[in-house]
């Protein structure tokens, strides 16, 4: 069970794809959802299951795939991989609901197409052999555009075409650099890879380390995307259906590049620090400050999220045990509060078909429970203490302001900024006096599927607030190693210290 | 080593031609009015038993034939193999494509046949002369399968330019072949080798080089010399296009192969630029081409055009990987391209109602089945991953990364992402589009052997991309053959004048 549970996971998604094309259309749905939340029930048992104590890779499973050029199957997760499988098996059920009735063509094509790009998900998170590893990053390009394309709003195309060029022209270079590092170290085992990583590094090599760290490190930070690479990411969110908004930026850049990038190329990553914990600040302001200014709700929420991101690359570029441990908790809770927070705006859009703040004023006495939920995501996501935002917002603060205090400093403002966006879109979206629109309306509050899936995902938000240690137990026994070894500060501060302080207890 | 009869080392020559020549003597003895299917039927399994003579030729020691002309080892049994299954899924899907449209269609059998019998000598011929016998068998009748829609006009045109260029190509290959004749004072192969490792007349021998790739260049529609790909894959009927854009290409590879890596291996300085020349050229005229086509069968002629590209990046790699990379992808071309064209001729009939991408709107509803296989064999032509066309594109690239070429590498894996547009429009065509029932046209339903056709296709497609070991393990022992010691690189066989025993 243990070596084909990874398997099982990445590709039973494939199977209920397939079973997508079969059922009637009525069924598809509901299928969907009990498929997928199957298949989040298997992924609760490598949590359940995993050995904190131990080091390496578990659940791993290593078969020779093809004698040459010399590819294994090869996977296997640890703590920085074993909570992102997981929270890739929680999103998809939420992403099947929000889309339930939205989408009402091609439903086929939408359900196949979402299952297809989960197992791609999967399989980037749990491959360990670089060949395979890149055939699951290509392979979830083209569901993601598809379903943009054609599930987007009017200008999804534009956007699906945008979103296309900017991941796949870093990805070729990516595989370049790939097969570089294959010609130079004849395998493409990422275990293996790693600890020959230091032979390789020899004057002749320097150059083309040089340039495959980089190719690496553009691949992954157009797909977080860092500033500034984020140009897709405002068309990308606000045009593609609510279920991909959810998924489309973030975690597989952020992962990908703690792994690979920092975990291959220690010494470059930590020659080129300094500038990524620059663009990370830049890109929490930045963010911060284009979010402040929209008028478009679901831009805003883009925004947001590019600054939310930003934090999570200044935390794993700091390269200290608080500020990596904390990066890698955002990405989590991130990703759980900006669903959260896309699925909200998806029932939004349903009641209202808009994201036009200026439309949509003073909702709250329509629909209060929606309110409600809107009000407790929005806090989560400005990091308000007990929310879960906030353990990954202070350690990353406080674990970057021992190398970087300067620029910590400044990003502390970013926390700042994102209360100012959040507050003043919250008081005009919901407790404003109605807008026309608003006012003559007689839209539903929150239905039952909604509330269903909407629910479970604030009160994770307030248990990851309150209980992080629970996560963290892993991410700490595996993350800190990443940091290069020369890191500029030596990790004493353990994290158990920071996990009581922002646990209050 | 024992002799081997030399009437075995070109045993499935021999059995295509006795099935052609059979199949050509019987249809006039027919009347006007009977099926030709038994006629069909007979070629099948004529060339299932070419096919597993070439498989048995697997258990011979390699060796030659016919006064050094032919020789017969794993790279040959490879090539014989890859030409039986393109002939053996051609004549399935095929079998009903006359009915009750043309008649007399014993001959197109035979044609194809005959054409098949031309390539298998080009794949296993070391003497030039023989390579050019070859290359006139599977070229004359391949200029006629292309007219063989024969009340069309667009046909009729496609077959005078295939011939007219063909023919002029041809030439070029002939006087490559002369002038190396004058410079070596030998047509085979292995003189050549020698002749020119010796150094003499390098000039004489540059521009035998030069001429014998632009006549092979043609047969591949490599650019700059596929400028008739276009015109002709769009007249010519679907179902040779199918054949015709991956069998002779195929066998063109095989003897480019033999050209340069033995005949011209220690001039891989000259050569190795001018291919990387070509693949360059290719992947991006024929990419940047097929963005600009409406037209289905244009855009995959365009589409081959940049395949062949990827290939000859293989071919710059000049190392035994290389070489077993150039194997691997022209099975896998096959597989999708042939898969793609029959799914056109199906859809599209004989009198090809379906030319334009708009006219394949919404068709997903109407042929699942098929639209389905369609989808399989685009996405291995973008190289979606776990299909053939990825892994195919992976090995070239890795082994062209291996002889150091990653501007090569760049260049075309920037390309791959270009050429998804295209595949991905007519995909989105056949799924996204709303379907037109005014333009409902009533096709026959899926005979049989067309469905096993397409599921050998589809089987293909997805065993190359998945567990593609038992492929990789042939073209590898066909790559030894070259590269006697398997992972020699480039620098070490220029110290070995010889590479053959």
């Amino acid at each position: 069970m243990n070596a084909s549970i990874l398997t099982l996971i990445t590709f039973l998604p494939v199977a209920g794809a397939g079973m997508v094309t079969l059922l009637p259309k009525r069924l598809l749905p509901a299928f969907t959802l009990l498929f997928t939340l199957f298949i989040f029930l298997l992924t609760l048992h490598l949590p359940a299951h995993f050995d904190t104590a131990r080091h390496g890779f578990q659940f791993a499973c290593n078969l020779p795939w093809i004698a040459t050029p010399a590819i294994h199957y090869h996977v296997g997760i640890d703590g920085l991989s074993l909570w992102l499988v997981v929270l890739v098996g929680f999103l998809a059920p939420l992403g099947v609901l929000v889309s339930w009735r939205v989408i009402d063509h091609h439903q086929r094509e939408f359900y196949s197409l979402f299952l297809l790009q989960q197992t791609a998900m999967f399989g980037i998170f749990v491959s360990l052999d670089l060949m395979l590893y890149y055939a699951f990053w290509e392979l979830s390009l083209i569901p993601i555009t598809l379903l943009i394309g054609i599930f987007g709003r009017k200008n999804g195309r534009a956007a699906a075409i945008k979103f296309f060029l900017y991941a796949f022209i870093p990805s070729a270079l990516l595989l370049v650099a790939i097969l570089w590092l294959y010609a130079k170290t004849g395998t493409f085992d990422f275990v293996l890879l790693q600890s020959q990583m230091h032979t390789l590094a020899t004057g002749a090599n320097a150059t083309g380390l040089w340039l495959a760290s980089l190719a690496f490190l553009l691949a992954f930070a157009v797909k977080v995307p860092i500033f500034p690479l984020h140009a897709w990411l405002a068309d990308g969110i606000s045009e593609a259906p609510t279920a991909i908004a959810m998924i489309l930026a973030g975690k597989l850049g952020l992962y990908s590049l703690l792994r690979f990038h920092v975990g291959l190329f220690p010494d470059q990553a930590a020659h080129i620090a300094p500038l990524m914990v620059a663009l990370g600040v830049i890109g929490i302001l930045y963010g911060s400050l284009l979010a402040l200014v929209q008028t478009d709700l679901k831009r805003l929420a883009a925004y947001a999220t590019l600054g939310a991101l930003s934090f999570c690359v200044l935390g794993i570029y700091a390269f200290t045990a608080a500020s990596m441990d904390g990066a890698v908790y955002q990405i989590l809770s991130e990703s759980v509060s900006a669903g959260a927070f896309f699925m909200l705006l998806g029932i939004l859009y349903e009641r209202y078909a808009t994201y036009d703040m200026a439309q949509l004023c003073g909702i709250a006495k329509k629909l209060p429970g929606l309110a409600t939920l809107f009000v407790i995501t929005a806090l989560s996501l400005i990091g308000l203490p007990i929310l879960n935002g906030f353990v990954g917002e202070f350690m990353i603060l406080s674990g970057s302001f021992q190398t970087h205090p300067r620029l910590a400093s400044t990003a502390t403002l970013g926390v700042i900024l994102s209360a100012a966006y959040m507050l003043w879109m919250l008081q005009r979206v919901f407790y404003g006096a109605p807008s026309k629109l608003v006012a003559a309306g007689t839209q539903a509050d929150i239905s039952g599927r909604e509330r269903f899936a909407l629910w479970p995902t604030v009160a994770l938000m307030l248990v990851m607030g309150v209980a992080s240690v629970y996560w963290m137990r892993a991410i700490d026994a595996t993350v800190p190693a990443f940091a290069p070894s020369f890191a500029p500060v030596s990790i004493t501060t353990r994290i158990s210290n920071y996990a009581r302080m922002t646990n209050l207890r | 080593m024992t002799a081997v009869s030399p009437a075995l080392r070109i045993l499935p020559e021999i059995l295509l031609t006795l099935t052609g020549v059979l199949v050509m003597v019987t249809e006039p003895l027919l009347s006007a009015k009977t099926s030709r299917k038994p006629l069909g039927i007979f070629a099948l399994l004529g060339t299932l038993a070419a096919i597993a003579a070439s498989a048995w030729q697997l258990h011979l020691p390699a060796g030659t034939a016919f006064f050094n002309t032919i020789q017969t080892d794993a790279f040959s049994v490879f090539f014989h193999l890859l030409i039986g299954g393109i002939l053996l899924v051609t004549l399935l899907v095929s079998l009903n494509y006359f009915e009750g449209h043309s008649t007399y269609v014993g001959e197109f059998y035979a044609l194809l046949l005959f054409s098949a019998v031309g390539m298998m000598l080009m794949t296993s011929a070391i003497e030039l002369l023989m390579v050019f016998l070859g290359l006139e068998i599977s070229s004359i009748s391949t200029y006629i399968l292309a007219g063989y829609r024969k009340r069309s006009a667009v046909s009729a045109e496609a077959s005078i330019k295939y011939f007219l260029l063909g023919s002029f190509a041809t030439a070029f290959f002939l006087y490559g072949v002369a002038l190396c004749f004058g410079a070596t004072g030998s047509t085979n192969i292995h003189s050549i080798a020698t002749g020119v490792a010796s150094g003499s007349s390098p000039l004489l021998l540059a521009l035998a080089l030069g001429m014998m790739l632009i006549g092979l260049g043609f047969k591949v529609s490599a650019a700059p010399f596929h400028v008739w790909t276009p015109d002709v894959y769009e007249g010519a009927p679907a179902p040779v296009v199918g054949f015709m854009s991956t069998a002779p290409k195929a066998a063109a590879f095989a003897v480019l192969l033999r050209i340069t890596y033995t005949g011209f291996g220690t001039m891989s300085h000259i050569w190795i630029p001018l291919l990387w020349i070509m693949a360059v050229a290719s992947m991006t005229i024929g990419n940047l081409g097929a963005l600009t086509q409406r037209n289905v069968k244009r855009m995959l002629a365009y589409s081959s055009i940049a395949h062949a590209g990827y290939l000859l990046v293989a071919f710059t790699a000049f190392s035994a990987d290389g070489l077993a990379a150039a194997c691997f992808y022209t099975a896998a071309y096959a597989a999708m391209n042939v898969g793609a064209f029959a799914i056109i001729s199906y859809l599209s009939g004989y009198d090809e109602r379906r030319v334009h991408l708009q006219d394949y709107a919404g068709l997903a509803k109407r042929h699942p089945l098929a639209s389905a296989a369609m989808a399989i064999f685009l996405l291995s032509l973008i190289g979606i991953p776990f299909t053939a066309g990825f892994f195919g594109k992976f090995y070239v690239f890795t082994t062209a990364m291996h002889s150091g070429l990653w501007i090569l590498v760049t260049i075309g894996l920037l390309n791959s992402g270009l050429a998804a547009f295209y595949y991905l429009r007519f995909l989105s065509q056949l799924y996204m589009q709303p379907y037109d029932a005014a333009q409902d046209i009533s096709e026959a339903p899926a005979q049989p052997a067309f469905v096993l056709g397409i599921a050998i296709l589809v089987a293909a497609v997805l065993v190359l991309g998945i567990i593609p070991n038992r492929v990789l393990r042939l073209a590898q022992a066909g790559a030894a053959t070259y590269f006697p010691c398997s992972g020699t690189n480039a620098a070490e066989v220029h110290t070995q004048p010889n590479l053959l025993r």
